[in-house]
């Protein structure tokens, strides 16, 4: 439930701006306008430019555009202004007046986009769009930068693996505590083994897993202005996550944007606050969120294999933004011989959709460079990362191997998916 | 001692002044005005910036309702740039007799005051933290003005058709030769110097101050100062100029200007227009008055609060300050006092200040003999050209859809600092002033300080309340005045730690009465840079320069 501190008035996103103090630690601290002037950075377009925008005016400004949505500047504030919910906002309004470019539409539409790329015929997808010209003929016509990596479409979706799966499972059958799992696009379309993995170390622990209907979460759709459709998203998924919610049976998500957006960014964005948006934000965990609860009640097997290896450990910004901590980093340090060095960069770049976009991919690849410097020098050829487009762009930018955090759980746990 | 010789000596640099200058101006008639501050250092500069449907008065003071209502219209035509279109709404709350609502609306029919009633549930759909629980809303066609700018339009204009302005010139000494006034002694308040001005007529138009500018010619005015409290809230709480409907009090106006929402007012009566100061118990009193329209406005985060004098002129006995008309006055000492060539024109609002100067240069250039006709009414007030950097119609610019309008919006200065791409180049960036902007204004003649220069673009006046920017202006000031002196042979930095300190104790004064959440953490920010960082209270600083000249004066503030 929401805590209001008494010294305050429950303030909406747009009030928070009153707790701006002009300070700029988050204009020092946003990664975007360090490498760009195209941005003039968080204080501005936040916060500032927000005392100018009258709801039924035009959007008196652009620059906001050039917000990556990463939430560092929240972050780092001292005084609690919601700086990226304010552009968000404030993005959503420039596209409803000015229209949504068709490569938007596009991208933002993650669910749509696996299922016209992922299953059988997903070798020829992948084939397609790893063909140098055809990416270049994409960035003319459509303006998806033709070096930015896009993931591989999967020749199975996670969730027709599920149902075979099930099927085979529902013979020995003895009640079980339950979880919900959110799988998101990625798990789905692009990264089946993430899906499977999470089911096995969940299983492991001696939950039953279910699966509700889902669909995307939004958050593409929310970063990309298209708030309408966000809406739509966000309240089939209430519908059908909502029942579990309400019965006390958590949500958990290992793709920390989709959970991020169950919890907080979708409700608040769009101003839903009903009970049942309240009770799945309630219910919604990061998985290792969820694992270090385990723990903490004595409920996490341990049976860990030794893994001596030293990894790089990047927490997506998106993960920063749960102001959780570093759950990863807590459960992970219980596997014997296993030690990761968290990189402290701020931001891979990409932030979701952002250095897709041709005029944006430049500055995704400079925000990037130090975190690609940091894992380069490691010396590792495997980094971990709990956030799918970041695992992405790090693969792209530092060229290892980027893989979620779950997945060494699973290995230590020795279970083979 | 310089002399200089016109037709009319207006006395006072607000907005009636200015209207007046300007009316003079374009009528052919040579003359010049005083102002011993800047100009709209008075009252004007002091207003919460309404510009008035004439709905507030139309039961209590019908006249001055018409004029608002006739005059309204007028302003909007000849100074788009200058006025917001935000409406007015007219909201009957749970505190405020219902009966009051139908007298409100007869008397909108009767004195010419557009009103429409709308739905609550509209009126709370445009202004989502209204009080939900008001009964009745009102629409009117309220507006925000900016009296700075406005003031400046028509000084502008004034000296395009040959008007003087001299700012800092202050009156010590009015001449009179038996009945007739010939001119007036002032001060130069910046070099010394003492200044005649011969002129065949005076126009007397220094507000509150008007009594003490007639008693230098031996004559008596009435004038009761009546001083004014309002609050600047961090952000437009309110995009509508919000009313109770009652009958006027105090505490019952939210008026949105600029970046800022203006809570008002109070009505006290102050024995001198040069001596007054705010009470925490009006602060408390507007901020819960301002709960009825706002629930929560209280709590939310006031800048600071500042006091204007209402130029209110007792011809009899009212019982208090809220009974004196509103309305003005046209005061002529030829047939009042058996004084020749002098008025004073006192009340009034800032809404009716054209329509005030037109009464006044009428009487004048009839007594002069000059039959051309008044024509600021129709005439436009060209915006003026302020220096900064890029042309008003580049390509750029014509891509935000709100810089095409005529009228002031609240994105505007956002979309030109988008437009032109100077966000690089901001000094003060709450309230988007450019380097550009304020090198217009510190090279501008008028300008004596840094408070001069937050009249002029608004440094200053935002969240920070001077915290960013008042460094970076003294620098910028410095460089391009003291700098060059230095290369004179001139040296050090004192004076600009003379403007530096003068503009931070300038907004502590306004701060302080409102200090406290949000406010209370920035102050503390800025106390931390200016004191611990900077060491601003230690720095050398000295009353005159090595040249001679006498330094840029530090006026003392009233509040």
């Amino acid at each position: 439930m929401t805590i209001i501190p008494e010294d305050h008035i429950e303030l909406s996103l747009e009030q928070s701006l009153d707790r701006c103090i002009k300070c700029n630690i988050c204009t020092a601290a946003c990664p975007v306008s360090a490498v760009t002037d195209m941005f003039p950075g968080p204080k501005y377009v936040g916060p500032q430019a927000q005392r100018f925008r009258h709801e039924r005016q035009p959007s008196p400004d652009e620059a906001v555009d050039y917000c990556s949505g990463c939430r560092v500047c929240n972050e780092v504030c001292p005084t609690g202004v919601r700086i990226a919910e304010l552009n968000a906002r404030a993005r959503a309004r420039l596209a409803a007046e000015r229209g949504i470019p068709l490569r938007n539409r596009l991208i933002s539409r993650s669910g749509l986009v696996g299922r016209l790329g992922a299953g059988p015929h997903a070798p020829l997808a992948n084939a397609l769009l790893g063909f140098k010209p055809l990416r270049t003929v994409i960035e003319r016509t459509l303006g998806i930068a033709r070096e930015a990596p896009l993931p591989s479409f999967s020749r199975y979706t996670f969730r027709s693996w599920f149902r075979r799966r099930r099927a085979a499972r529902a013979i020995n059958g003895k009640p079980k505590r339950q979880v919900v799992y959110f799988h998101g696009c990625s798990a789905n379309y692009y990264e089946p083994w993430i899906g499977k993995t999470v089911v096995a170390v969940l299983e492991h622990n001696g939950f039953e897993v279910l699966l509700p209907r889902q669909r995307c979460c939004g958050l593409p759709l929310l970063s990309n202005g298209d708030f309408t459709a966000a809406r739509r998203a966000h309240e089939d998924n209430v519908a059908s996550l909502a029942p579990y919610a309400l019965r006390n049976i958590p949500i958990v998500g290992a793709s920390t944007s989709c959970t991020l957006t169950l919890k907080e960014e979708a409700p608040e964005l769009l101003g839903m606050q009903s009970d049942t948006v309240r009770a799945v934000a309630h219910q919604t965990y990061d998985i290792f969120e969820f694992l270090r609860m385990l723990h903490e009640r004595g409920e996490l097997r341990t049976d860990f294999r030794p893994i001596e290896r030293t990894l790089p450990y990047h927490p997506p910004c998106q993960l920063r933004a749960h102001r959780i901590g570093r759950p990863a980093l807590d459960v992970l340090e219980l596997v014997p011989g296993l030690r990761l060095i968290e990189t402290h960069a701020s931001c891979c770049g990409i932030a979701g959709t952002y250095g897709l976009k041709v005029e944006k991919y430049q500055i995704s690849m400079d925000v990037g460079a130090p975190l690609f410097e940091t894992i380069r020098r490691s010396g590792a050829d495997v980094a971990l990362c709990d956030s799918e487009t970041c695992r992405w762009q790090i693969s792209h930018g530092a060229s290892v191997t980027a893989r979620h955090p779950i997945e060494m759980l699973a290995e230590a746990y020795g279970l083979v998916t | 001692m310089r002399t200089l010789t016109t037709d009319v000596l207006v006395i006072g640099g607000g907005a009636t002044g200015a209207g007046a200058l300007r009316d003079l101006a374009l009528r052919g008639i040579r003359c010049a005005l005083v102002e011993k501050g800047d100009l709209t250092h008075g009252t004007t500069g002091r207003y919460h910036g309404l510009l008035h449907s004439g709905g507030r008065y139309v039961v209590k003071d019908p006249q001055s309702a018409e004029e608002c209502a006739r005059e309204n219209e007028i302003l909007r035509k000849i100074m788009p740039h200058c006025i917001e279109e935000t409406g007015g709404l007219f909201v009957v709350t749970p505190a405020d007799d219902e009966s009051y609502a139908e007298r409100f609306v007869a008397a909108c029919h009767r004195t010419g005051v557009w009103v429409e009633e709308i739905p609550v549930r509209e009126a709370l759909r445009r202004e989502p933290l209204l009080n939900p629980r008001i009964r009745r809303a009102f629409a009117v066609r309220d507006g925000a003005a900016d009296s700075f700018l406005a003031t400046h339009a028509n000084t502008d204009d004034a000296r395009r058709y040959g008007a003087r302005v001299l700012t800092y010139h202050r009156v010590i000494g009015l001449e009179r030769v038996g009945d007739r006034m010939i001119g007036a002694v002032c001060e130069d308040l910046r070099s010394g110097e003492t200044v005649r001005i011969h002129a065949s007529f005076i126009i007397n138009a220094t507000g509150a101050w008007a009594g003490k500018i007639a008693a230098m010619a031996g004559l008596h005015i009435h004038v009761v100062p009546g001083k004014g409290t309002m609050i600047a809230m961090n952000h437009r709480i309110v995009n509508t100029v919000v009313n109770r409907c009652k009958m006027p009090a105090d505490g019952d106006i939210i008026v949105p200007i600029h970046t800022v929402a203006v809570l008002g007012t109070t009505d006290i009566p102050v024995p001198d227009p040069d001596g007054y100061d705010m009470t925490p118990e009006e602060v408390q009193l507007i901020l819960e008055e301002g709960e009825w329209l706002v629930p929560g406005v209280s709590r939310m985060r006031a800048l600071r609060a500042w006091a204007g004098v209402r130029p209110l002129y007792r011809e009899q006995d009212a019982g208090s300050d809220r009974d004196i008309p509103r309305t003005y006055k046209l005061l002529d000492h030829e047939t009042r006092d058996g004084v020749a060539g002098m008025v004073s024109i006192v009340g009034g609002k800032w809404t009716t200040y054209r329509l005030m100067a037109e009464h006044t240069v009428d009487l004048v250039a009839q007594r002069l003999g000059v039959t051309t006709p008044c024509r600021t009414a129709d005439l436009k007030i060209e915006p003026s050209h302020d220096g900064a950097a890029t042309a008003p119609h580049s390509p750029a610019r014509a891509h935000f859809a709100i810089l095409a309008s005529p009228f002031y919006q609240l994105g505007h200065r956002l979309a030109e600092v988008e437009a032109d791409d100077s966000y690089g180049d901001l000094i003060c960036e709450c309230e988007l002033v450019t380097r550009a902007h304020l090198e217009a204004a510190i090279q501008s003649d008028g300008t004596a300080n840094l408070d001069d220069l937050r009249r002029d673009t608004r440094l200053g006046m935002g969240p920070c309340q001077g915290g960013f920017c008042t460094y970076r202006a003294a620098a910028i000031w410095h460089e391009l005045r003291d700098g060059a002196a230095q290369a004179n042979g001139a040296s050090g930095v004192a004076p600009a730690t003379a403007l530096l300190r003068h503009f931070l104790q300038e907004r502590w004064n306004g701060v302080t009465p409102t200090l406290w959440g949000d406010q209370l953490r920035q102050e503390r920010l800025n106390e931390l840079n200016y004191l611990e960082t900077l060491a601003v209270d230690r720095l050398p600083e000295t009353g005159a320069d090595a040249i001679g000249r006498k330094r840029d004066i530090v006026v003392e503030e009233v509040v």
